[in-house]
């Protein structure tokens, strides 16, 4: 076994490497490219525009332009569903950033395509999660499968979501005391 | 009188005389390893809120704290009877973080272990259903069968269910000597058991009488609930990332995904198993385009580094659309870990399709949502 896995040595990462990381910069994929363009065209500066790579965009908002940028992405652009929301803490810049994966099932042009929307909240030293100036607006209107991922996202990094209805613990026990665990100062014991 | 303080399902609440609330699980053998608390109306249910995280580990936070290469064995935790397609789009994402190129042949073996595993699943699903609606034979013959595969993956892999076989860059070792023969043999076998099921389950009047119409799911509801795999296919939509994203060397195979209308409890126990049978079919494909000599795995740099740059990578597993989403600050342990898995996405569901059902029906209509209780908490 161990000899084989030592055989491919010859032909290591270096190669590849260089080859990679320029062939999404060199054609930036023109669909994507037109997706992020009417993006942009419609919110002009207020949003930004992070990346944009084969199959994949990520698009920045305000918290005060989340909600009508998610509008738009499901009205004019067809995307019908999150994926998945994630909470990503940043205590350096004293942010926390929610990310939505967004897809689409209905438009067959965008169904290999996934479209990140992050937006920002402030983060507080001493959280109160629930009460404190840690809030972001809900997408549940807009986007109903967001529901049982932005309880988890309130409970797990302490992040309100505004107009949700139903702001319970999902995963964690229901006495929890502690800090919100995906926060970057929870530390795992013995580690 | 504070009713809030109270945990779900201890609080004192003021109800209709009629209703009456119950706490199935989470010890109870019919909810998994998680709670169902299931307010009934005589023998109807009126509302129901599932309440998981009893077996909530920890994952994504333990991904923080390991490096990329120590975070397979654990990633793959999740699901152990799935454990190449949970830590598929994990490998997936470390290679475009890393730019690395995975080897022709390494590519095939994925698809084929993928493909067992996915079968050794569903397997295991199919017992549990089916002794779940007092189909004993059900579950013997499910249980008996995928030993065939686990028993091929473990001379593929070394081991019966915790594989670990994918590693960034490939996979950990080449197949065994004979491998093709004792794969083919296996699968042929394998089609012929499954065949049979029909005749003494799918095809079988009681199964139907119970499930035709149990917990319907209309192609809309489907859509706008975001639900995945066996689940959204049964309720019509044409949707498999097999297909629609293709990965490795999917896109080189012919694969048919499976779709039915109807959107019934019977159709989503149907779903998987016909996802069995195109099993065997890629498994046939992918052996014989398979590179029969070369090198199967990239080797890395010790504890290899990315720049700030984040993927999201996903696969189709037994359950349906299996994300992970890693986000890299230039250092050796990932920023974060986000495993964006199918069991939680259909978890949703559960509300809308207990509603209206019979409480004597609910295994029936929980278990043919392909949930994996500890998948859904990490």
């Amino acid at each position: 076994m161990s000899t084989q896995e030592t055989q491919p040595v010859e032909q290591p990462a270096p190669p590849a490497k260089p080859a990679s990381p320029p062939a999404p910069v060199k054609e930036l994929p023109k669909f994507e490219k037109s997706i992020a363009d009417k993006i942009e065209g419609k919110f002009g500066a207020k949003i930004k525009v992070e990346f944009v790579k084969p199959l994949r965009i990520r698009i920045k908002t305000p918290k005060e332009e989340v909600l009508a940028v998610a509008k738009f992405l499901r009205d004019e652009m067809h995307y019908d569903h999150a994926e998945s929301v994630t909470g990503v803490d940043y205590p350096a810049e004293k942010e926390i950033e929610v990310v939505y994966h967004l897809g689409s099932y209905t438009d067959p042009e965008l169904a290999n395509h996934v479209l990140t929307l992050a937006t920002r909240a402030p983060r507080e030293e001493n959280p109160n999660p629930g009460s404190d100036s840690t809030r972001l607006p809900s997408l549940r209107d807009i986007f109903y499968s967001v529901e049982f991922h932005e309880r988890e996202c309130f409970e797990m990094l302490g992040v309100y979501f505004e107009g949700h209805p139903d702001n319970r613990r999902l995963l964690l026990p229901e006495d929890w005391a502690d800090l919100p665990p995906m926060r970057k100062d929870f530390k795992i014991k013995g580690r | 009188m504070s009713t809030t303080s109270l945990p779900p399902g201890l609080q004192i609440e003021k109800v209709d005389e009629r209703i009456m609330t119950l706490n199935v699980g989470p010890q109870h053998p019919g909810s998994g390893h998680m709670r169902i608390i299931v307010k009934i109306d005589g023998d109807y249910i009126v509302d129901a809120d599932p309440d998981p995280g009893y077996v909530h580990r920890g994952e994504e936070k333990m991904a923080e704290y390991r490096n990329y290469i120590q975070n397979i064995p654990h990633l793959e935790r999740p699901v152990i009877h799935d454990s190449c397609n949970v830590l598929y789009p994990y490998c997936l994402g470390v290679e475009e973080l890393l730019g690395i190129e995975v080897p022709e042949r390494a590519k095939y073996i994925r698809v084929i272990a993928s493909e067992l595993n996915r079968c050794v699943y569903i397997q295991y699903w199919l017992a549990i259903y089916g002794i779940f609606l007092g189909h004993s034979t059900m579950f013997m013959w499910p249980a008996g069968d995928r030993e065939l595969y686990i028993d091929m993956l473990e001379k593929m892999t070394g081991a019966r269910v915790t594989h670990a076989y994918f590693v960034p860059g490939g996979i950990r070792n080449d197949v065994p000597a004979n491998f093709e023969d004792m794969l083919l043999r296996r699968v042929n076998y394998f089609e012929k058991r499954i065949k049979e099921y029909a005749a003494i389950f799918y095809d079988n009047p009681i199964l139907i009488s119970r499930t035709r119409d149990a917990g319907k799911l209309s192609r809309e509801d489907a859509i706008r609930l975001g639900t995945t795999g066996s689940t959204l296919r049964a309720s019509g939509v044409d949707y498999d990332l097999r297909v629609k994203e293709p990965y490795d060397a999917y896109g080189e195979l012919d694969i048919k995904v499976n779709t039915l209308k109807e959107g019934d409890s019977y159709a989503r126990s149907k779903i998987p198993w016909l996802d069995m049978l195109e099993s065997c079919n890629i498994i046939r494909q992918a052996v014989q385009k398979m590179p029969k000599s070369g090198s199967v795995r990239v080797k890395l740099k010790p504890n290899p580094k990315s720049g700030n740059d984040e993927v999201y990578k996903r696969v189709e597993s037994g359950r349906g659309s299996l994300g992970c989403y890693i986000v890299s600050r230039s250092a050796a342990e990932p920023y974060r870990v986000k495993m964006s898995v199918g069991s939680f996405r259909n978890l949703i569901c559960m509300p809308y399709l207990l509603k209206g059902e019979k409480l004597g029906n609910m295994p029936a209509v929980y278990w043919s949502l392909n949930y994996w209780p500890v998948e859904a908490d990490r």
